[in-house]
């Protein structure tokens, strides 16, 4: 589903390279945590998955898709097969829940029909039926992340890429989100989460990499956060 | 779905700037006033030039009786001379540019001199006193220099002129006017560029959020843009219908009302010539709009 050969993403020229040389490869319906300190990398793996930066060496393949090849005009296209969330949730502040969800199908075209069937069953999926009138300052944190997520996945997206989605919350309401994000990887969604969340990852038990320095120190099936706790 | 979503962001986004907006269309529909009265100026010079020289002639004057003029020492005109004045218009190399040559005799010249003459106060002139003249139609009036090169020298010709002179300085003054329109026009279309700059780039500042999120769940590029380029185009049109209606009005109430009661010797332009000139001004409009578009939305929302 994500293939990285030997991906390499220099900034600026001379500069240290933000990716060195990684080679990954994440099969459909894994669920994979993506861990470093910051400045580790993470940040441009996801880029270079979401072609918002072009790898400098190597290839980069998501989706059945060779994005070193993608024209610019076809990246609309790859976007609508990954589904994002991110730390500070990037919800419309005028749009009610319902609205913020319906907004994702809305631009990419789908019809009102299509939009009024859809969108309750997602909210009812991330537990926010009930709130659809509710505006994002009106909701509690965990909240908020889940009508992200349900705007990331309301296209039903093969790969959901998550930012430091508990990043903000607290850690009770980050096991009800890792749950959240445990259901959709269980419905087929290849889940790729970068965290800093230790405790989280330790109790998943999922597969982690580890990124060092812009190379890849770590992979390792049903992994934990840090080396020094294996 | 997609249109009603373009519709409702090119509206929101107007109102939410409704001051910037304002002043794109006001800005516009002051360039667009200069650019459209340039034009119709232009227009109303090459309707007179039409229709005045269809109407001059050259006047080939010929020697009178008593005349200071040097060619004319022998005293006045010979039939002789005028036979050979007349073969050198008709006949010769220059019949391919006079249409028509017309010979004013002294009592002809007499006759039209006391009937504008309501005062009698050149009553004391003769028929013997005036020229007789060849009033000559070209077929073509910028030719008029061969004409008078050819003739101006022969005997019994005292002076050629070209009536055209006469309307010369008042096209002179016309031309100087589209040009200072033409100009204003120009300083006044690139303050409206960059005003729509502006607020095409604050209006993208400010839903710089949901282009976000447009692009992260994979809207293409055009939907992204098409609400900014709308908007921008919705206030330069506005602009463009403010400045057709002013010229149409002003075009109708100052010159077809006022001046074509008052000064009735004059072809004018009309209403019809402010919506030949319409499509143009709407295209200019537009085509501001998609220029100051392109300029800054590859920045503000790139893919």
């Amino acid at each position: 589903m994500i293939r990285l050969d030997n991906a390499t993403k220099v900034y600026k020229r001379g500069a240290r390279p933000a990716l060195d040389s990684v080679s990954v490869e994440i099969e459909r319906g894994d669920f994979v945590f993506l861990v470093g300190s910051s400045g580790s990398g993470k940040s441009t793996f996801l880029k270079l998955i979401l072609r918002e930066e072009r790898p400098t060496g190597g290839d980069v393949y998501v989706a059945g898709r060779h994005l070193n090849k993608l024209s610019a005009w076809r990246v609309p296209h790859l976007r609508r097969e990954i589904g994002a969330v991110f730390q500070d949730f990037r919800l419309l502040p005028n749009k009610t829940v319902y609205q913020n969800v319906a907004f994702a199908l809305q631009v990419i075209g789908k019809s009102r029909h299509h939009i009024q069937s859809t969108v309750p069953e997602m909210l009812d999926l991330v537990g926010l039926s009930g709130k659809e009138k509710r505006f994002p300052h009106e909701l509690s944190g965990g909240e908020q992340q889940r009508v992200a997520i349900a705007r990331a996945f309301v296209n039903h997206p093969p790969i959901l890429l998550c930012d430091e989605p508990t990043g903000n919350l607290d850690p009770g309401t980050s096991v009800g989100i890792m749950r959240l994000l445990d259901r959709i990887n269980r419905t087929g969604t290849t889940v790729l989460m970068a965290t800093h969340d230790d405790e989280i990852v330790d109790q998943m038990r999922k597969r982690v990499i580890e990124l060092r320095g812009g190379e890849l120190v770590r992979d390792q099936d049903r992994g934990v956060y840090g080396l020094e706790r294996v | 779905m997609r249109l009603r979503f373009i519709f409702g962001e090119v509206f929101n986004g107007l109102r939410r700037n409704t001051t910037m907006a304002l002043s794109v269309v006001l800005v516009t529909f002051v360039s667009l006033m200069f650019v459209g009265a340039a034009a119709l100026t232009q227009m109303q010079i090459d309707q007179l030039k039409d229709d005045w020289y269809g109407k001059v002639e050259i006047a080939i004057f010929l020697c009178p009786e008593s005349s200071r003029n040097e060619r004319c020492a022998e005293g006045a005109v010979t039939a002789a001379q005028e036979e050979d004045i007349r073969a050198v218009l008709e006949d010769g190399a220059l019949s391919d540019l006079v249409q028509k040559v017309y010979y004013e005799s002294r009592e002809e010249a007499y006759g039209k001199f006391v009937a504008n003459d309501d005062e009698g106060i050149w009553s004391y002139l003769t028929p013997e006193q005036m020229q007789p003249s060849f009033r000559v139609k070209l077929s073509d009036p910028e030719q008029y220099q061969v004409v008078a090169d050819a003739t101006e020298g022969l005997p019994g010709v005292d002076v050629v002129r070209d009536q055209r002179e006469i309307f010369s300085e008042l096209f002179r003054f016309l031309n100087a006017a589209t040009v200072i329109a033409a100009a204003l026009a120009a300083v006044m279309l690139i303050a409206a560029m960059l005003l729509i700059t502006t607020t095409i780039r604050l209006s993208a500042l400010s839903r710089r959020r949901e282009t976000q999120i447009m692009r992260m769940v994979g809207s293409s590029r055009s939907l992204i843009q098409m609400p900014f380029m709308l908007e921008g185009a919705v206030a330069a049109t506005a602009g463009a219908v403010l400045a057709i209606g002013g010229l149409f009005f002003g075009v109708r109430y100052l010159i077809e009302d006022w001046l074509k009661s008052s000064v009735t010797w004059v072809q004018y332009i009309g209403t019809s010539d402010v919506l030949n000139v319409a499509p143009w001004l709407l295209v200019i409009a537009v085509g501001l709009a998609a220029v100051a578009s392109i300029v800054t939305l590859g920045r503000y929302t790139r893919a």
